[in-house]
């Protein structure tokens, strides 16, 4: 408890400073010094991506970059997604559609999203499936997120898009 | 309710998803209270053995160790059912499978925690495993538990329905065959967490990710001694459930009891392996099933048997075994049907109910044995289903009461939808349409909306709703329900704001808090729609009536003119004419007081009344129909399944988004065990799982889901709330045995045996290519002695649902 190792960084824009036993990992800092539970584990070893975060802008699964590392970098977590009170486009289709049924694995998706969405700003479906192929999701069958994924990218491109009736009612 | 709906239909979003997308939805393992500390629970790493010894005393003796407790601590027995109440939250004599808890451990911090527990000594005497089926069956010694039908067998059953062997000799052909389904695990994201406070008062607090927090209740009340009133249970928004917190657990149990040692808060978080130990998921089972045909496919009996290796305890078991056998006659005519159960224990994780409990292994032994016949008599796989479904409004040979009955839409729409009829080809392999390796399948199934029986007897409703309105016009919906991530809190709102006028979204929904919501028994058996919807339909009635009262006087009109909508009441002949809804909640306080209140469901008698007939009532039946596509890779045997076009009678969509959802996880999640979930664990007697982890427990990524067509087909059931029926669990029933026979039209062989791995389609290729029979799947069951079939006359023989008096006929 005595040997506790302080950082700096910044963390979802903001200057942060912290203090942590130095075997601790990014996610259990950022939930347990932080305070930040927005960012889930459904693993700890890396197989699922639930605990993604944004690291200088890349994806990485929190539950194995030592906090340590995070030392001078950029970090977002989900609690930082939103653009003040507005939310994300990514986080209201991800609402309306859906996407996000038990929740707890849409953290993680979001932020893997959001990489995308910069990186392509209109994905195809494929490279939305090879772009989340890191993260599960047990409840939704992914469908819905794809789709929130589309809805959201056509939406930051200033187009109008419409789900299609058959993904809201059916065939 | 005859007015146009304007939340009820609707595809609003859900009432919590924002939260969820912000990270501000507490999960349990989210909760974090001053002074806490942390549990870890010591689980044996034998599969099977006594316990002969426990020292603690080098962890108690670690700095910053509170306590550390053992069997003897908690020495009451506890389990979901009423009939096995065989687990305790710290094994006391004996552990019966590797990661059956032992000790548990409060401590200053998780790491301390740990080290704690890896400093308690347990001595254990190995005892001789049990470790499948089989195994079960022939060896009565050990006995995992000194309770049971015999030896290890937990249950057996024995019901018959009409004279099967009569309807075997008025058959054209009589088919019989063995299937395997072997078990598959829940893998919520979330691994279950609890956190316990007891505070000055002597009063507990659990906060837990389970899915029903009344059950859970229960069985504190019993184990900890104290008084139900003096704890409350609060089921925190579950990461994914699935049937997989649905027991009581012993985590639970252990940071209560630690709560209550230390006098301050205690969290347990579960490791991902100890989730895998937690199971509860599918039953392994092996099955037979003799169907006798007529020539046109009409069924003139049937028997069917299902063996289930049960795992170390009894869970939801005996109703697992009962469910593998309820409902295979609500989909086609079964006029005479016969079914024997057998229930198993091993040294294995527990099983119990996994998303369509006790019916996907069944279903699949039903649809491929019914394709098999279908190919015996050369009729269309379509045409042997659509011509012989059960008629709506019927009751069943094991006296199941159907309602709306829309399968026959449901195969209309995925035939049409896959091109069915220019894409199978027949039996002939030499006629193919599709190319060898492309192949299509069809397979159909029902499902319960919610059990007909509580788990435990009572004559109370299975669900209730509480309304509170106030002179601000703030609603607030009340309700045991659980959130799992299937919407149960927003149908609450979307119920209550259609029927009083108002937004889903101006409602304050509180939910599976047991010291402030009225009782629902939880979200299992596909109940949550339609039982909670019926209640709240009755409390917002009620609510409407004080209202329209209220304001009829003010306004000088007639109660019947009087509609709710856009926050408004209001004349329908004269909309001018009206009060805002807020203005409505203070004229009908000011004339009435307080305004709450309570609206309560329980479900219709079954007309079923023999022994047994507990299991598969239920107030409605969903269904739905399922096409595969499938690419089989003849070299390889990898299946890729391309498409499926699946159709649910969902009754009436309350939110046809959240249907959408649920279909398509459902598809998803029977893709997962069609392909490749399985639980399956080391031999030589060590009985360990293989690989209890996310990484090599293989679950389907973006990569392998497959494309869903969905149809959803709205036939209204009487008993649904607007007409409204399941949808959580019935979708996923299909699939597996669509993607089969997909497999067989493809390439030619079966596969008899769950998960269709590569293997076991290179291993039938293989063995068709050397003119031995092409399938790959058990041989047969093992040898039993069945007790006397309990016998019923069915309601075409003019039964009345109870059982004959016992006479020793053919068993």
């Amino acid at each position: 408890m005595n040997n506790k190792k302080q950082i700096r960084f910044r963390l979802n824009g903001e200057d942060t400073e912290v203090a942590f036993a130095p075997h601790k990992t990014l996610l259990e800092v950022l939930r347990e010094d932080l305070n930040l539970t927005g960012t889930k584990h459904g693993c700890e070893l890396g197989e699922c991506g639930t605990c993604a975060v944004l690291v200088d802008g890349r994806s990485i699964l929190s539950c194995l970059m030592l906090g340590l590392e995070a030392e001078g970098r950029e970090v977002k977590t989900i609690e930082g997604m939103a653009l003040g009170a507005e939310l994300h486009p990514l986080q209201q289709t991800f609402a309306d559609l859906g996407a996000a049924q038990c929740g707890y694995c849409s953290p993680g998706f979001l932020l893997v999203a959001e990489e995308l969405l910069k990186k392509s700003p209109n994905p195809s479906r494929a490279e939305i499936q090879e772009a989340l192929s890191g993260n599960l999701c047990r409840c939704t069958g992914y469908i819905k997120i794809y789709e929130a994924v589309e809805m959201a990218a056509a939406r930051m491109r200033g187009e109008a898009f419409e789900l299609p009736h058959e993904s809201i009612y059916g065939l | 309710m005859s007015k146009d709906l304007n939340v009820v239909g609707k595809p609003f979003r859900k009432v919590d998803a924002r939260a969820k997308c912000v990270g501000q939805t507490k999960f349990a393992d989210d909760i974090v209270l001053p002074r806490m500390l942390f549990c870890k629970i010591l689980r044996s790493h034998v599969p099977h053995a006594l316990i002969k010894s426990i020292d603690a005393s080098k962890a108690l003796a670690l700095p910053g160790v509170f306590a550390v407790i053992t069997g003897k601590d908690l020495p009451i027995p506890y389990g979901i059912l009423p009939v096995s109440q065989d687990e305790h939250a710290l094994c006391i004599d004996k552990v019966r499978f590797v990661g059956d808890p032992v000790a548990a451990v409060a401590a200053i911090d998780e790491d301390t925690a740990f080290d704690a527990m890896n400093l308690i000594e347990v001595e254990y005497e190995p005892l001789n495993t049990i470790s499948n089926i089989e195994e079960a069956v022939l060896i009565d010694e050990p006995r995992i538990h000194e309770y049971g039908d015999s030896g290890n067998v937990h249950k057996k059953v024995s019901l018959e329905f009409g004279n099967v062997e009569e309807g075997f000799a008025e058959a054209d052909l009589v088919r019989e065959d063995v299937f395997f389904y072997e078990g598959n695990t829940h893998l919520p994201m979330e691994q279950h967490a609890a956190v316990a406070h007891f505070d000055a008062d002597q009063k507990l607090t659990l906060w837990s990710s389970t899915q029903t927090p009344h059950y859970v209740h229960r069985a504190l009340a019993k184990v900890l001694k104290m008084p139900a009133s003096h704890i409350r249970v609060i089921a925190t928004p579950n990461g994914g459930g699935f049937g997989g917190k649905s027991d009581p657990f012993n985590h639970e149990v252990a940071v209560c009891k630690l709560a209550m040692i230390t006098g301050r808060p205690v969290k347990v978080t579960l490791t991902r392996e100890e989730v895998f130990y937690c199971h509860r998921g599918r039953h392994p089972v092996l099955m037979t099933v003799k169907t006798g045909v007529k020539n046109d496919g009409a069924i003139t009996a049937m028997h069917f048997q299902s063996f289930l290796d049960g795992g170390a305890y009894g869970s939801y078991g005996v109703a697992s075994t009962f469910y593998t056998g309820a409902l295979q006659t609500v989909t086609y005519e079964v006029p005479r049907y016969k079914f024997q159960g057998l229930r198993a224990f091993t040294n294995k994780p527990p099983c119990g109910p996994k998303r369509g409990h006790g019916t996907p292994q069944p279903r699949y032994a039903l649809e491929v044995h019914l394709d098999k016949i279908a190919e015996q008599l050369r009729m269309d796989p379509v045409e042997i289903r659509r011509k012989h479904l059960v008629a709506p409004n019927s009751v069943t040979a094991n006296y199941l009461r159907v309602g709306s009955m829309g399968l026959g839409q449901c195969i209309d729409k995925v035939v049409e939808g896959s091109d069915w009829k220019n894409r199978f080809s027949g039996w002939d392999p030499e006629k193919r349409k599709l190319p060898y390796g492309k192949g299509i399948g069809i397979a159909c199934s029902s499902y319960i909306c919610g059990a007909g029986l509580p788990i435990y007897w009572n004559n109370m409703p299975q669900s209730g709703v509480q309304l509170r309105l106030d002179r601000q016009g703030g609603v607030c919906v009340m309700c045991g329900s659980t959130d799992i991530g299937q919407g149960s809190d927003s149908i609450l709102a979307y119920i209550v704001a259609e029927i009083l006028g108002i937004d889903p979204f101006d409602i304050r929904v509180v939910t599976a808090d047991t010291d402030l919501t009225p009782v629902d028994l939880g979200s299992y058996s596909s109940r949550v729609t339609l039982m909670t919807g019926n209640a709240a339909i009755q409390a917002a009635e009620r609510a409407r009536e004080l209202l329209v009262m209220a304001v009829a006087e003010k306004l000088g009109v007639p109660i019947e003119n009087l509609s709710l909508a856009e926050r408004r009441v209001f004349d329908v002949e004269n909309p001018e004419l009206g009060v805002s809804f807020a203005e409505a909640v203070v004229l009908a306080e000011s004339k009435f007081g307080t305004i709450g209140t309570v609206g309560s469901y329980t479900p219709p008698r079954s007309p079923g009344k023999y022994k047994g007939s507990g299991v598969g009532p239920s107030p409605a039946y969903s269904y739905s129909a399922a096409v595969a596509e499938v690419d089989v890779n003849p070299d390889t045997g990898i299946v890729v399944v391309e498409r499926v076009w699946i159709a649910h009678d969902i009754g009436r969509s309350i939110n046809p988004l959240l249907v959408m959802g649920q279909v398509e996880g459902s598809v998803y999640m029977a893709l997962g065990e069609i392909l490749m979930e399985e639980m399956t664990y080391r031999t030589n007697r060590n009985v360990v799982h293989k690989f209890p982890s996310l990484l090599e427990y293989k679950s389907p990524t973006t990569m392998e889901m497959c494309d869903v067509k969905t149809y959803l087909i709205e036939d209204p059931d009487p008993n649904g709330p607007y007409g409204a029926k399941e949808v959580g669990q019935g979708p996923l029933l299909p699939v597996p045995p669509a993607v089969a026979n997909a497999v067989y039209n493809a390439v030619g062989v079966r596969i008899d045996e769950v998960p269709i791995t590569p293997e076991k389609v290179m291993r039938a290729l293989k063995d068709k290519s050397r003119g031995r029979e092409a399938r790959f799947g058990p041989d047969g069951v093992p040898a039993v002695t069945w007790p006397d079939a309990l016998r019923v006359l069915t309601p075409a023989e003019g039964g009345d649902g109870t059982e004959m008096p016992h006479v020793a006929v053919h068993s």
